[in-house]
């Protein structure tokens, strides 16, 4: 009997296709990884419990250093919950500029995943197509926030700002534009031998299996899932726009990667739609209790500073209660867990971080795979460590 | 609609672990003793009419000084009824609670948080280790007893080598 020794590797925290600072301890029989371990908190910041000693507006700029690449949809969550707790009416102009702000960016988030995942897995090319549009959205973004990658767009009430002038004719013109790029970076991918070869038949799991692991997203719906917390519980109006959710059938990379990808296209549809039907009126609930006022006003009239000063230093005070709220992030189920103790500030804020779970499944998938699909294995679940460790 | 039945069930099925049932904002929450936890979870989980198979959420609260210190807060799914619910247990400092590992997958890593932000153990857990924070680390930051900045925040902080 000859014993058994493994070969045990260290991938990360430091290496470039972990995106982020995921460590994975890897046992290898040959080329096969018989166990892997991840190691994650290197980028723990402790959001849950500064959000503990802060007022409820104060709040809003953490969320956006969550998962960095999707930080309108980590406020929508935030905001919601929060809007929940207090029960108040959000003006319909808000909500759909809600909408749209947050589509737009989910587009820029999985356009980073696409081209980073193609890079990994050796497709290089395609990372300067997809920065590219990305690089679009980012300049509307910017010109409608006055941020790129922060945004803190939301607010408690409604958003932060109308759409400046012109913004409207350089949405439509991504909008018009974006499915002939999601063209080409097919042509690049879907349908290239080595992409397939990569990808297909990798990193499967059962839908069963991710329902159990508690996987949200697109790993979930491309286990064939069709699930998403836009269609079970509607939120900021989104059931008023005419959208289909796409699933996979093998729950392999190549099946997460098909579903990203058509739903970057509804996720362009959903702008279109809510750019249409953008209604007129306030863009914030008429509620001098949370609702900051304009800027404009805040550096003209002085009534308005001090509200601004009040409402952001000392805060509003919520009823006791708790509240639940999530949205369907770029990655998954993003949610929010706030207890209120009738304060000012919230008693205990918990983030239901979706790649968190999804990388909890991770082991489960690459176990008994060879060590180079580990590579692609981790760009198809998606990770962001920045909301991973909070 | 589908809650009241889950309520209705879970009455029916364990009338004494059902101590209090608390809606806000159409949210449902339902209090049980510790002991029961387990079995809830698992008769929740395997009723055919129920079916709640997605674990959305499992996290700690601390609501120090009181006495029964802790809450374990269990965010269940069904998807087939389109229904979250609730549920809450009570724990001192120092108690344990059995691990729903066993149930839902998902509870792994989560029940891993809830030990290393707030000390709570939990029972026939296959791997209880520190998940955020670094092995060695002393406290849990979640408690309300920790302060913000660290017990340390003046000290640099040298590790051993």
């Amino acid at each position: 009997m000859t014993e058994i020794r493994y070969m045990t590797i260290n991938m990360g925290p430091q290496h470039p296709a972990t995106h982020g600072v995921l460590r994975l301890v890897l046992e290898l029989d040959g080329e096969v990884v018989v166990k892997a371990t991840p190691h994650i908190g290197y980028l723990h910041r402790g959001t849950e419990k500064l959000a503990e000693n802060k007022t409820y507006h104060q709040v809003i700029p953490l969320t956006d250093r969550l998962d960095y690449t999707n930080a309108m949809g980590n406020n929508l969550a935030y905001v919601l919950a929060v809007e929940k707790l207090l029960d108040i009416e959000i003006p319909k102009r808000a909500q759909y500029l809600r909408v749209m702000m947050t589509e737009l960016q989910r587009i820029a988030a999985h356009l980073i995943w696409l081209g980073t995942h193609a890079l990994d897995i050796g497709a290089m090319t395609l990372l300067f197509y997809t920065f590219r549009e990305r690089e679009e959205v980012l300049r509307i973004i910017e010109e409608v926030t006055g941020g790129r990658i922060t945004p803190t767009y939301l607010r408690i009430g409604g958003v932060a700002k109308d759409l400046p002038e012109g913004i409207e004719e350089k949405i439509k013109a991504f909008v018009q534009a974006f499915p002939d790029h999601i063209k080409e970076y097919e042509t690049l991918l879907t349908k290239n031998i080595i992409w397939m070869e990569r990808t297909k038949g990798v990193g499967i799991i059962s839908k069963e299996d991710a329902i159990n692991w508690g996987v949200t997203g697109p790993t979930l719906r491309g286990s064939g899932a069709k699930w998403d917390v836009r269609k079970a519980f509607p939120y900021s109006s989104y059931d008023e726009f005419d959208f289909d959710i796409p699933v996979g059938s093998n729950g392999d990379v190549y099946d997460r990667y098909v579903v990203r990808l058509r739903e970057m296209e509804w996720s362009n549809s959903i702008v279109r739609q809510a750019l249409e039907r953008l209604p007129k009126g306030p863009i914030i609930a008429d509620d001098p209790r949370v609702a900051l006022p304009r800027k404009d006003d805040v550096l003209h009239d002085i009534a308005a500073l001090i509200d601004q000063f009040k409402i952001a230093f000392q805060g509003f005070y919520p009823p006791k209660g708790e509240v639940y709220v999530s949205v369907e992030g770029a990655k998954g189920e993003l949610g929010f867990y706030i207890i209120s103790d009738g304060s000012n500030r919230p008693f205990r804020m918990r983030i239901r971080p979706p790649s968190f779970l999804n990388v909890s499944a991770l082991p489960k998938i690459i176990e008994g795979s060879l060590i180079a699909d580990v590579i692609s294995v981790i760009g198809s679940i998606d990770i962001v460590l920045g909301e991973i460790d909070r | 609609m589908e809650t009241n039945l889950t309520i209705k069930r879970l009455n029916e099925k364990f009338p004494a672990s059902v101590l209090e049932v608390k809606t806000f904002r159409e949210e449902v929450t339902i209090t049980m003793p510790k002991e029961t936890i387990l079995e809830i979870c698992r008769f929740l989980y395997s009723d055919p009419d129920l079916q709640y198979h997605f674990l959305t959420d499992l996290c700690g609260v601390d609501f120090f000084p009181k006495n029964l210190r802790f809450e374990v807060v269990y965010l269940l799914y069904s998807m087939k009824n389109n229904q979250r619910v609730r549920l809450k247990i009570k724990v001192r400092e120092g108690e344990s609670v059995s691990s729903v590992e066993s149930i839902w997958k998902a509870a792994n890593w989560l029940e891993r948080e809830v030990f290393d932000l707030f000390g709570i153990t939990f029972e026939n857990h296959p791997d209880l280790r520190r998940i955020l924070l670094w092995d060695g680390y002393e406290g849990h930051p979640l408690r309300k007893d920790y302060p913000v900045k660290g017990p340390d925040f003046d000290k640099p902080f040298i590790p051993e080598v």
